[in-house]
């Protein structure tokens, strides 16, 4: 819309001498940028590919070297174990999240501007908490001498205070209080960009709001909701302290094993490799909902 | 009326799960006891006075306080000339550029950390507390990049060329029309990162977490050894910071617009 408007502006021979010092301007202001994404982005990111290749040297970090042994690793048992632990509870959590938050955030989209807002800033400030707060309050909550369990004796549908933390369900539990603001905020734009309309042709035509809801609004949102399902698992990939937390050394996920080998097992080469195949997974399925979100666009042009 | 009510009842689940925590952890915080108990016995805000009187609680405050207000001015210093450039001249350069900025954000948060650790170890500078700060502030620089373009998209670039032809510079249609129409989209990005940066655990504590404790390190550290109520005032205090930023956002701010709503009015 603006290129007619500016092909004639070159033509002026003041504004030519404008555009130049455009030229120059943007060059400058990027070359700030460009220093600080190369020094402290692409440098760090390629010095730990490098070091996956590295060989583990006790006693000074480690060993320039070009070995394949630390990607070879990650086939031994223990780690598979832990691999597919990580990857089947992202799965789960992904599909709970979505599962939960989906009807949440239409319900949210329907509201008033202002009952919006409230919510989205309690949404907000819940996503914002450190994982150490949120491990530390459900592991108050679930515990033996504070916990919720009290409440239910207390209402005599139970007979005495238990301890559930750690274990299986407490880990759920935490995930699912950061996954939970995090998908509702992830479907809160196409949610709230869908026309009214829709469901309420479906209401005229006889259609009860639930399963105006269901045939719908859902199959309207296939695209948005497995985006969503994708970024929620890599989201998932990335908590790091509530399987530490909340869970036993079983439910240790990868990013517990990668700092564990780093920092404790002193083996920072089979970390980077550890590191770089969770890269690797997380980017391949990032790209994948770019290729979901292109394929919209180009049904709907 | 029934699916209505329903829906309400839906509501007031998920808000209870999401509010639970916090309560008891309020609760715990109040208690005049130094046992983990609820519903308190007795309460009394002695915790939030060791909080800020314990020499250890104090200087872990003080470092994620300042960890988070520099890394919030180096995220801001990055994004903004980076999206300023991709609105007004389109470049493919640019372009990579916002992508690079945007992506470690999207990973999970310890790859940026071993990164960001063997970086440091390579140029000899382990456990600096500016390790800490151009981390944050290089791994939340999506933030602003997507709240200051945000607010570019929504600049009538027809005012900037009017000013071209009236022959303004870059800098006076930069200095005099872009900055006061996209100040409060720098403030919300600087605020986010602010936010994101107090509450971050695993990038500062493989920077750096042997020698600067910020907050979530020290109440990780005080975990293993036991419990403490201090932790609990410690969640509390920052509960209360991110309502506080994120409640400023919502009234003075279109908060419902900054995440991704199209239509204002409704």
């Amino acid at each position: 819309m603006s290129a007619p408007a500016r092909s004639d502006a070159v033509t002026r021979p003041g504004a030519r001498k404008a555009l130049q010092g455009i030229g120059q301007a943007r060059t400058w202001l990027l070359a700030y940028p460009t220093i600080m994404l190369a020094v402290f982005f692409a440098v760090p990111f390629a010095i730990m590919v490098a070091t996956s290749f590295f060989r583990r040297d006790p006693t000074a970090f480690y060993q320039p070297d070009f070995v394949l042994s630390n990607y070879a690793r990650l086939a031994t048992p223990l780690f598979v174990n832990h691999l597919v632990f990580s990857l089947s509870l992202a799965v789960m959590m992904a599909a709970i999240s979505v599962c939960i938050a989906f009807p949440f955030t239409y319900l949210l989209t329907r509201m008033r501007l202002r009952s919006q807002t409230l919510w989205l800033v309690f949404l907000l400030s819940v996503l914002s908490l450190s994982e150490v707060i949120v491990a530390f309050s459900w592991s108050t909550l679930l515990s033996r001498t504070a916990g919720v369990s009290n409440l239910l004796v207390w209402l005599g549908l139970m007979s005495q205070p238990v301890s559930w933390s750690p274990g299986f369900g407490a880990v759920v539990m935490g995930y699912l209080y950061l996954t939970l603001p995090y998908t509702v905020l992830m479907l809160y734009p196409p949610l709230s960009r869908l026309d009214p309309e829709l469901t309420e042709a479906a209401q005229t035509m006889g259609a009860s709001p639930v399963k105006a809801f269901l045939s719908v609004v859902v199959p309207a949102l296939r695209v948005p909701i497995m985006a969503s399902l994708i970024l929620v698992f890599v989201f998932t990939l990335g908590v790091y302290l509530i399987p530490q937390i909340l869970g036993r050394p079983q439910h240790w996920t990868l990013s517990v094993l990668i700092t564990d080998q780093a920092v404790f097992q002193a083996n920072v080469p089979f970390a980077a490799a550890l590191a770089v195949f969770l890269m690797a997974t997380s980017l391949a399925l990032i790209a994948l909902t770019f290729i979901l979100g292109r394929r919209r666009g180009r049904v709907a042009a | 009326m029934t699916g209505r009510a329903l829906g309400t009842l839906y509501l007031a689940v998920v808000a209870a799960f999401l509010a639970a925590p916090i309560a008891v952890v309020l609760g715990v915080s109040l208690n005049a006891e130094r046992r983990l108990f609820f519903p308190p016995d007795g309460l009394s805000l002695r915790w939030y006075g060791e909080m800020v009187l314990d020499a250890g609680w104090r200087g872990s405050i003080e470092y994620s306080l300042l960890i988070a207000a520099l890394a919030g001015l180096v995220s801001v210093s990055v994004a903004l000339p980076l999206a300023y450039v991709l609105w007004r001249h389109r470049l493919i350069y640019a372009k990579v550029l916002f992508a690079l900025g945007i992506a470690p954000f999207m990973l999970p948060p310890v790859i940026t950390a071993l990164g960001f650790m063997t970086f440091w170890a390579s140029v000899d500078n382990y456990g600096q507390i500016e390790n800490v700060i151009i981390a944050h502030g290089m791994f939340l620089m999506t933030l602003p990049l997507m709240t200051i373009s945000l607010g570019l998209e929504s600049t009538d670039r027809a005012m900037v060329e009017a000013a071209q032809t009236m022959g303004a510079s870059e800098g006076t249609i930069f200095r005099t029309i872009i900055l006061p129409l996209i100040r409060p989209y720098i403030i919300s990005g600087y605020a986010f990162v602010f936010v994101l940066s107090l509450n971050e655990y695993i990038i500062a504590y493989m920077v750096a977490g042997f020698t600067v404790e910020t907050l979530p390190i020290k109440i990780f550290n005080s975990l293993r050894y036991g419990y403490t109520p201090i932790m609990a005032s410690v969640a509390v205090l920052f509960v209360l910071i991110a309502v506080a930023v994120f409640g400023l956002f919502g009234r003075y701010g279109n908060l419902p617009r900054l995440l991704g709503r199209w239509s204002p009015e409704r």
